[in-house]
């Protein structure tokens, strides 16, 4: 279970103090599906980066009571100089995987080939996301986080998430950040919305993207 | 992976953690192939071995009869040591602020990453050149090798909180950065490492010991040349001066961390 209590996020900018989220408690199970939906710079990456434990919030308590990925996004969590079975190996050691046992998975669902033995920054963005998902569920986390990142990569990189991420691993949690409703209606059972730095949750995603519709609009 | 993670566990988490960052880190700074590896040591040798060899083929130390190589190594390892520890925490997070998205990484264990290498190749260039010259006859063995492990180990500790100053002051300005690379010329005279105390007029004396670095050099030469020098240190304000370093450091690190800006 992963429980955030009265979070509230503040960053220091030029034209001062910005409150980038207020007060938000969310509560995720093991197995639930959750997609949180909101505009661009609503809050919702900075979520789900205070919710993996990248940033720390200024007020409020988060815990986490099963293994959560990383954010899986864009940018972030690679060094682009090292190639990409070097950014496994360092990614192994971190969360104590047996690197070699990674290998075969990481192969084969990235579909790098001899890209994996070069550097990152050599990479286009849907093949760091193909690198990025195949370490993450090499690990085997009990949740996974990703922001945005289903945008990318073509259709057989969303079939082989699909099975992979989605029918394989059903049984684990997920938190998935879009900021469009269709992305999260496919993977996500329930939904919350972020606006103004305010957390709106929904029992069901059509809800959601009623609300969504209604404050985006 | 529970809420309230124990203490031994957390230790456990940082020991792996720090243990790959430091591969990452020589595969990085090195390169792939073995003897990029090589190079961590090999760099700190060449500096240190051409000034001794420098040193000895120009003999300004007329006044002294004291071997010039062995002055040139303990001087020169001393300088590698306290210098490139605080330099290599200057900017540490910048480069890597992509592997803070995990969250067992942590700000303080980037720079604890970078100075225990730059510890480990400088004890080893400064082990490698000792042996290496003693072997060949241009320096004699160490006269009391307790007294030159104990300022060796001081002069580590002392560089280390000065790196854990140095590097989450530079999130601030990072025109610390270029500062100290300038200051280190001129801290350099004043660090022991070019004089004896003894070598100094009696009322500078004094004013040289206030650096605590001075002491550092002297042990590791007294050490090194047992009773054919007369040594002055002061081991004791060596280590209060690393305790309070280290933990003003210590206070800073999480302040810096909190200002980390990710992408």
């Amino acid at each position: 279970m992963i429980t955030l209590q009265c979070v509230t996020k503040v960053y220091g900018t030029r034209q001062g103090p910005r409150r980038v989220l207020d007060d938000v408690s969310l509560t995720v199970r093991k197995g639930e599906r959750l997609g949180i939906i909101g505009r661009n710079g609503s809050g919702k990456s900075t979520l789900i980066r205070l919710i993996g434990g990248v940033e720390l919030p200024t007020l409020g308590r988060i815990r986490r009571e099963m293994t959560v990925s990383w954010p899986l996004a864009f940018g972030g969590a690679f060094q682009s100089h090292l190639t990409g079975l070097d950014n496994l190996r360092f990614v192994c050691r971190i969360y104590g995987v047996d690197y070699k046992r990674t290998v075969p998975f990481v192969e084969e669902f990235s579909e790098l080939g001899a890209y994996l033995r070069e550097p990152v920054r050599h990479y286009s963005g849907g093949m760091r996301a193909r690198l990025a998902f195949a370490l993450s569920i090499a690990i085997e986390f009990d949740c996974f986080l990703i922001d945005e990142v289903t945008a990318v990569g073509d259709s057989r990189f969303h079939e082989r998430c699909q099975i992979e991420l989605f029918e394989k691993r059903r049984d684990r949690a997920l938190i998935l950040v879009s900021h469009d409703a269709n992305t999260i209606r496919a993977h996500c059972d329930q939904a919350a919305v972020v606006e103004n730095g305010r957390l709106h949750r929904f029992d069901g995603v059509e809800e959601a993207q009623a609300f969504y519709s209604a404050v985006a609009a | 992976m529970k809420g309230s993670t124990s203490l031994l566990r957390s230790i456990q988490i940082q020991m792996r953690v720090i243990g790959a960052l430091m591969m990452r880190e020589i595969i990085t700074r090195y390169g792939r192939d073995n003897l990029g590896f090589l190079w961590l040591f090999v760099e700190p040798m060449i500096f240190t071995g051409g000034v001794a060899a420098v040193w000895s083929l120009t003999r300004n130390f007329h006044a002294s009869n004291i071997s010039i190589v062995a002055f040139a190594v303990t001087g020169y390892s001393a300088v590698l040591l306290w210098r490139n520890c605080a330099s290599r925490c200057c900017m540490a997070i910048p480069p890597n602020v992509g592997l803070l998205y995990h969250r067992n990484v942590r700000v303080l264990d980037l720079f604890i990453t970078r100075i225990l290498l730059e510890i480990a190749a400088a004890t080893v260039s400064f082990v490698t050149l000792s042996v290496l010259f003693g072997v060949i006859g241009w320096m004699d063995w160490p006269k009391d090798l307790v007294l030159l492990i104990g300022g060796w180990l001081l002069l580590a500790w002392f560089s280390a909180a000065l790196g854990l100053v140095l590097g989450p002051l530079t999130t601030y300005a990072e025109v610390l950065e270029r500062l100290w690379h300038t200051l280190t010329y001129l801290i350099l005279p004043f660090s022991g490492s070019l004089f004896l105390v003894d070598w100094l007029p009696p009322v500078v004396q004094e004013y040289a010991l206030r650096n605590p670095i001075v002491s550092g050099v002297e042990m590791l030469r007294a050490g090194y040349y047992g009773p054919a020098v007369h040594s002055h240190f002061d081991a004791g304000y060596l280590a209060i001066c690393s305790a309070v370093l280290t933990l003003v450091g210590l206070s800073l690190v999480p302040v810096a961390a909190g200002r980390v800006e990710m992408e």
